[in-house]
């Protein structure tokens, strides 16, 4: 009798370490079909030509496959949307975590995280409808869908996950810390900005981190306002990510076709930047925890 | 006395101060103001799109009408059928990390992994799901397969929530169940899972937040038919919203039924939102009570 039930745990236990085990088996299950179906195509091109190639034309008749335009265009895109974001990101945490009362600090909060709530889609259209005609008429294109306005766009997006993790970052910043800055003679502003921030900066970084990661990523809002042309890129020229590059053709490329092949290509390597951009937010969020 | 202290400051420091207050101010208006635009444009342009015609119909080429019924209902589909699919996993996984796991190594594994998973941009889940479920298996584009690249995607939400709400079930009522002669699975059946069903409710509200907003990870899976096909149609194409959102904004140019479909899902969005916070105090009022 006894033996039975421990059979029966037993079996449970296994069950759900089984289930607990699924999700290491999907992270490699993703690892090892992005390789699989993304390494065939960078040996057919080359390495050197796929990654420093500066002309995409997958549809041309002698097809070019140079991926560096997408390359450049994400990180371009990503940097233009921390520098844009990250300051006010900043600013808003500090000033919830440290300055903001209860009832302020609750009302930006909610804006904050129904912000963070909106679909990416919607970013998208309201960036098409409002952003693009605004940014042609201020610079005087032809066409505002461009690098810089997908710049907006992402900042924007990436201004909650920033909020958020700095004011978790700032919020675990021991009082004392505060409290003997202050009795120093410090007054408040300077012991925020040079007792709490410092002693929060990993946890900053690592939302900034998170944001790059978040920016780099995003593909639907990216598609809608940067006009989707495979150019080298130029802050007011219509431009193509990594993402979208993946996106945009591959409803209508060829299965089995380079092209195609191609396009799984760039996913990995992609999927390359996210993994190292992983590495580093861990790395970060540990030290943070750590203190 | 303060005031005094600040006048004997110099200049210097009170410029500082003054310059970080106003950066405060001008960031927390800038991202109120972002907020407020936001939700009143899209509802603005959004709301009188509405009409119940829209609701309750198909589209019709013949008559050259929009309707975006199926769309709704490929919405509720999926949503339901990741949920279905990702609870176990999600809910198992966290009752392995927290009641049975002993190897320090595995638990930081699979928590590496949940890490990860929530990293991966959705793009890359949607070219994945086409890989695994369509060539790999041999499905259709289908709602179903769109369900299951979202559950892999939800995975780590419905996790890490029904993990930080079963580390504040007590230590004691477990040892009272072992006392009183119940098994490990008795136990967890019984008192430990009980304990964290805010947890799961509140992964659930965050992660149905996420499938409302999705469409990159669904553009390869779950495809773009607006046609009511079948009774539930699991088996066959579908748009969800926000897909549909995007097909009539970017391919057809149709922005009065884009900006009605975006004015839905803000509204959607806010009541994921509210519900999340109404459980989160529901259900910490029970416990204390």
């Amino acid at each position: 009798m006894k033996s039975k039930m421990h059979l029966g745990e037993d079996a449970i236990r296994g069950v759900f370490m089984l289930l607990g085990m699924v999700t290491v088996a999907c992270v490699l299950l993703i690892t090892v079909y992005l390789i699989l179906a993304g390494v065939p195509a960078i040996r057919e091109i080359g390495l050197g030509p796929f990654l420093l190639g500066r002309v995409w034309a997958s549809t041309a008749a002698e097809p070019k496959f140079g991926i560096l335009p997408f390359i450049l265009t994400s990180l371009y895109g990503t940097a233009g949307a921390i520098v844009l974001g990250v300051p006010v990101g900043f600013f808003t945490a500090v000033y919830l975590a440290k300055v903001a009362g209860e009832r302020t600090r609750r009302v930006v909060g909610a804006a904050v995280s129904l912000l963070a709530g909106i679909p990416s889609v919607v970013y998208g259209l309201v960036g098409m409808m409002v952003l693009v005609p605004g940014v042609r008429e201020l610079f005087g294109l032809s066409d505002g869908a461009s690098l810089f306005s997908a710049m907006v766009v992402l900042s924007v997006m990436i201004l909650p996950s920033i909020v958020k993790m700095s004011l978790t970052a700032l919020e675990a910043v021991p009082r004392e810390y505060e409290d003997a800055s202050l009795a120093l003679g410090a007054t408040p502003m300077e012991t925020y900005f040079r007792v709490s921030v410092p002693a929060a900066r990993s946890g900053i970084a690592a939302a900034v981190v998170l944001g790059v990661g978040r920016a780099i990523g995003e593909a639907m809002a990216v598609m809608m306002v940067s006009g989707n042309v495979a150019n080298m890129p130029s802050l007011f020229q219509s431009v193509r990510f990594l993402t979208t590059a993946v996106a945009s053709e591959m409803s209508y490329s060829a299965e089995g076709s380079l092209q195609r092949k191609a396009l799984f290509s760039i996913a990995l390597v992609l999927f390359l930047f996210i993994m190292l951009i992983n590495a580093v937010l861990n790395a970060l969020l540990k030290r943070s925890r750590e203190g | 006395m303060q005031d005094m202290q600040k006048k004997r400051l110099p200049l210097r420091r009170r410029a500082y101060a003054a310059a970080m207050i106003a950066l405060m101010g001008a960031a927390v208006i800038l991202t109120c103001a972002l907020t407020v635009f936001f939700i009143g444009y899209v509802l603005s342009k959004g709301l009188p799109n509405i009409t119940w015609e829209l609701l309750s119909t198909s589209p019709s080429y013949l008559k050259e009408t929009v309707g975006i019924l199926p769309d709704i209902r490929n919405t509720l589909v999926i949503v339901l059928a990741t949920l279905v699919i990702v609870l176990p996993f999600g809910v198992g996984a966290a009752v392995y990390l927290n009641e049975y796991a002993e190897n320090r190594r595995l638990v930081s594994l699979i928590e590496y992994a949940a890490e990860t998973l929530s990293g991966i941009p959705s793009i890359i889940y949607g070219l994945v799901g086409m890989l695994v479920f369509q060539q790999f298996l041999g499905m259709q584009t289908s709602l179903l397969c769109g369900a299951l690249t979202l559950a892999i995607m939800n995975l780590p939400t419905i996790l890490r929530n029904t993990q930080e709400s079963l580390k504040t079930v007590p230590q004691a009522y477990r040892e009272g169940a072992f006392g009183l002669g119940a098994g490990k699975w008795r136990t967890i059946r019984t008192v430990v899972l009980p304990g964290c069903v805010d947890g799961i409710i509140t992964g659930c509200i965050l992660a149905v937040g996420r499938i409302l907003g999705e469409s990159a990870a669904l553009l390869f899976t779950a495809g773009f038919a607006h046609a009511l096909n079948g009774c539930l149609g699991l088996m066959s194409s579908g748009a969800t919203l926000t897909v549909a959102l995007y097909v009539y904004a970017k391919e057809q140019g149709e922005f009065g039924v884009a900006f009605a479909i975006a004015a839905i899902l803000m509204v959607m969005t806010v009541l994921m939102d509210l519900a999340a916070v109404l459980v989160g105090r529901f259900f910490e009022k029970r416990r204390n009570a």
